[in-house]
Parts: structure tokens; C-alpha cells; sequence
């Protein structure tokens, strides 16, 4: 039997999913809910409107605090890429800061914004920064030299240079680093929504588990997780496939 | 235009001048020496080949002559202008990689012409994507072409912004015989058409001898001049006539190659 190529993981989920509920109603017990239990939950936030409250307010502060990052960060560490003595005076400190986790900010962002979106906004700030500085530090390090002495052969002005040949020879490894440090931004909202704000998926789950052991309201919330993080990868994923984008310097 | 073409038209005249030229590197704190005593001058729309042992600094010669590099003595100036840097009124061919890979061929051609209006851009590129052959192809990404079309397309976006010199490195290096040999004469025919100053790098004896008015011999590290040897036979030229074979061991001779394998 041949099957269509996009049915075979739905199918294997499919499956997955009967087995983890044949098992549920064979133990049933508090250790888990099954899917069932699950999609009701779903059904739940939904139908008191708080999915659509949760789910909004968790992109809402990610879009904020990624987007910050990305328009500090990039233009930032292009520039210090571009100028050997700028990299060689913050590479030290990028490497010192970097390998502190963003929740290790916490405190800190409690007592300079307090129970507030900012303090989850600059939680996902620091936590998407340094990657971002380092990507765009090592993308100009890594441009051909080819590349510059051709721009520089036909006599461009330096901001001609840097449109036409430094940002289009860094971009895709940009968008990599994009993609991936916007997967930190979703890890680090949920982390900071449990201990920092009043709503958003991570609060859910935080909420669902205080206000009365209701582990099929956590399951759920980790289930949106998921499938929210898996589609801003997705769409990270169909912006590295734009054609002028998506020349690498292996392929040549 | 009139002035234009009298400037580069065959004979018009000297073009580049290079003296005492030297070039010394600093490397682990020591100094190595690249280039001694380069003395050379090159005629407008000149073929000038410069062959010489790989590592000889052939390519730091062109480097320099382009200004991408500053020599440590000596002087390169053309029409009686020192070179100071790089410049659009020269242009360097590079081996591998030169074309953008974010522009289409269209976008490649048209680099170096933004300051043309639109009309006049498009014509110019039309023009050339027509001088290289690649028509069918304007649309197309450097990954979609071969690696002849891509040093076509480079000698395309080189030519288009209208250079009184082409520094060529090497330029068909990195391609397989067959296609090296047909290059050759589509570089040949450019040329005889748009009667540019060429100063082509090349470490291939024949090539050289099948393309150059003239053929610098460098000798190895520190690169000196090391002969000069006109090409005395008309284009197209006869591989097989004793003329040609001569020339090519003088040539084989004073690189230090056997003629047997």
C-alpha cells in the first residue's frame, strides 16, 4: 500500500496517540492525562477565550523582545565583524555574558520592571542577544574575501557597499541564525511567563498545576507550545527558501 | 564615444607603466620578499600574458597593478596616473567565486552600472549578456550555471562598466580542458572586438602562447622579470606550425620545464 508522503507522520502521530490513550485507560491514575483528557482541556481555553488570550500574549512579548534583539544586535555585530580591533575588544565580554542562562536575569528583571510584559520582553532580549551579536560577528567574518575586493573593484560608496554586498553576503547565514535563536526566544518566554507575568502559555501551565492539579490544562498548554514553536520554524524555514536568499557558499 | 574608442584602440599608445616595483611581506616577523624589480609597459589594447612557477607571486603582481594591494617600492601608474587603489576603470577577474551568487546574471552585468539610467542599464547589459552568450539565461542564479558561463558572466560584468584594463587571474583555472580551450576563443574574440589592455595571469604555456601579444616570464619567489617574449603570429593562430611550437619551448625552456613526459 503506498501512502502519501505528508500522511505517513500524521499516521505514525495518529498512532502514538491511540497508544498513549489505550495505555491511560489501562492505568488510570493523576500521572498522566491521556489525549482525550487533553483535547477537552484544549476545548476548555478555548471556550473561556483564554487560548486566544494565552496564545497572543506569548507572541506578543516573543515578537517584542526578538524583534529588539535583532535590530540592536545585527547592525551591532556587523559592525563590530567588519572592524577586527571592535571584535577583538568585545569578544571577551560576549563570551562572559553568553554562557549565563536568560533566566539567571530573572531577579534582576523582576526588581528593574517588576510583574510586568517588560520584564518577560528583556528576559527574551538577553536571552536572543548574544547569539545574535555572535552569528552576525562570525557572518561578516566568514564573507569571501572574493566578494568584498569584487564590491570594491567597482568603485561603491560605503553605504552602497554595505547594501549591496555585505548584507546580501551575510544573509543566509543571518537567517539561520535567526531561525534559531528564535527557538531560544520561545523557550525563554515560557520559562519567564512562569514566574514573571500574569498570562501567556507559561503562566497557564504555572496556573493550570496551582489553582488545582489540573494536569490536563498543563499537557494542553504543552501541546500548543509545541505546535506554536514548530510553526515559527516553519515560517523561519519558508524565508531561507526566498531564491536571492538562499545561495550558500558551499553550493558555489 | 569617439574619445573613448581612440584611447583604446590597438596601439593608441602606452597604457600601464610599471617600475622598480618590489613587494615585501611581513610574515612571523619576517620579511619575505613577493616581487623585485618589476619593469614592465604595456601598450593600450595590449594581450599581455604573465606565466611563471605556481607561488611565483604572479597573482600578487596583478594584486597590486589592481590596487588592491600597495607595493613597498616602486610606482605602477596608468596614463601617467599612479594607481593608488582599486578602481571601476580597471577591473579584476578572479579565478573562482567572482560572480555574486545573490544576483541573477541580469543582476551581475548590471552591478557596476547603477549610475546609468535605467534605459541606458538595460541596453548595456542586453549588450553584453549577448557579447558572453548567455542569452536565455538573464534570469538565472550563478548556482543554476556551469563553471565557463560563470567566468563568462564575470568578463561580462567586467566589461560592462566599460574598464581600459582587464586583470585576469587565472581566470579559466578551475576549468576542464575542453572548456578552457573554447574559452580561450571566446576571450580571444572579446577582446578583438572590444579592444581592451589585457593582462592575463595564467600558469598554462599554451595558453599563453595562444592568446598573448606578448608573454612576461616571472621566476620564482621573489618574482622577477625574467623574459619578455613577443608573440609574433597572427590570429587565429596554428597550434601545430613550427612557429608556435618554438615559441612555446623558449618558453618551456625558460620556465625550467622538460619537454618530455
Amino acid at each position: 500500500m503506498k501512502l502519501p508522503v505528508w500522511l505517513r507522520p500524521l499516521l505514525f502521530i495518529a498512532v502514538l496517540l491511540a497508544l498513549w490513550q489505550v495505555a491511560i485507560d489501562r492505568h488510570p491514575g493523576q500521572l498522566l492525562p491521556g489525549p482525550i483528557g487533553v483535547a477537552k482541556g484544549i476545548l476548555d481555553l478555548l471556550q473561556h477565550g483564554l487560548l486566544l488570550k494565552y496564545v497572543v500574549a506569548s507572541l506578543f512579548r516573543v515578537t517584542w523582545g526578538f524583534g529588539l534583539a535583532v535590530v540592536v544586535a545585527i547592525p551591532l555585530g556587523l559592525m563590530l565583524g567588519w572592524h577586527r580591533r571592535g571584535q577583538m575588544a568585545a569578544y571577551p565580554i560576549v563570551q562572559l555574558f553568553r554562557p549565563i542562562s536568560p533566566l539567571a536575569w530573572i531577579p534582576l528583571a523582576i526588581l528593574w520592571f517588576g510583574v510586568s510584559d517588560l520584564a518577560a520582553i528583556f528576559l527574551i532580549f538577553v536571552g536572543c542577544f548574544f547569539p545574535l551579536l555572535l552569528t552576525a560577528m562570525s557572518a561578516v567574518h566568514n564573507i569571501p574575501a572574493v566578494y568584498v575586493n569584487a564590491g570594491r573593484n567597482f568603485g561603491l560608496s560605503s553605504s552602497a557597499f554595505v547594501s549591496r554586498v555585505l548584507y546580501p553576503a551575510v544573509i543566509p547565514q543571518l537567517l539561520t541564525g535567526l531561525r534559531l535563536t528564535l527557538g531560544i526566544a520561545w523557550l525563554v518566554v515560557v520559562a519567564a511567563e512562569m514566574i514573571s507575568v500574569n498570562s501567556g502559555l507559561g503562566f497557564l501551565i504555572v496556573d493550570a498545576r496551582n489553582a488545582g492539579n489540573r494536569y490536563d490544562l498543563v499537557v494542553a498548554g504543552m501541546v500548543l507550545i509545541g505546535a506554536i514553536g514548530l510553526m515559527l520554524d516553519l515560517a523561519m524555514r519558508s524565508l531561507e527558501r526566498v531564491r536571492s536568499f538562499h545561495w550558500s557558499i558551499s553550493e558555489e | 564615444m569617439a574619445a573613448e574608442a581612440s584611447m583604446t584602440g590597438a596601439g593608441a599608445g602606452q597604457k600601464l607603466r610599471v617600475e622598480h616595483l618590489g613587494m615585501v611581506f611581513q610574515r612571523d616577523g619576517e620579511a619575505v620578499s613577493a616581487l623585485e624589480d618589476i619593469n614592465l609597459d604595456v601598450s593600450a589594447g595590449e594581450f599581455v600574458c604573465i606565466v611563471g612557477p605556481s607561488g611565483c607571486g604572479k597573482s600578487t603582481l596583478l594584486n597590486v597593478l589592481a590596487g588592491f594591494l600597495s607595493s613597498t617600492s616602486g610606482s605602477v601608474t596608468i596614463d601617467g596616473e599612479a594607481v593608488t587603489g582599486p578602481d571601476p576603470r580597471r577591473i579584476l577577474v578572479f579565478q573562482e567565486r567572482g560572480v555574486f551568487p545573490w544576483l541573477t546574471v541580469e543582476g551581475n552585468i548590471g552591478f557596476g552600472l547603477s549610475k546609468l539610467s535605467r534605459a541606458e542599464r538595460e541596453a548595456r547589459i542586453a549588450h553584453y549578456v549577448q557579447t558572453v552568450r548567455l542569452q536565455g539565461f538573464e534570469e538565472a542564479y550563478p548556482a543554476d550555471l556551469s563553471g565557463g558561463m560563470k567566468q563568462r558572466l564575470q568578463v561580462a560584468r567586467a566589461l560592462a562598466v566599460n574598464p581600459d584594463i582587464l586583470y585576469l587571474d587565472e581566470p579559466f583555472g578551475a576549468l576542464d580542458s575542453i572548456t578552457r580551450v573554447i574559452m580561450r576563443g571566446e576571450l580571444l574574440r572579446i577582446w578583438q572586438t572590444e579592444r581592451r589592455t589585457i593582462l592575463f595571469v595564467t600558469h598554462d604555456i599554451d595558453e599563453a602562447v595562444q592568446l598573448a601579444d606578448r608573454v612576461i616570464v616571472l621566476s620564482s619567489r621573489p618574482a622577477r622579470i625574467k623574459e619578455i617574449l613577443a608573440i609574433d603570429i597572427p590570429h587565429p593562430r596554428n597550434i601545430s606550425s613550427p612557429r608556435y611550437l618554438e615559441l612555446r619551448d623558449e618558453l618551456l625552456t625558460q620556465i625550467g620545464l622538460a619537454y618530455e613526459v
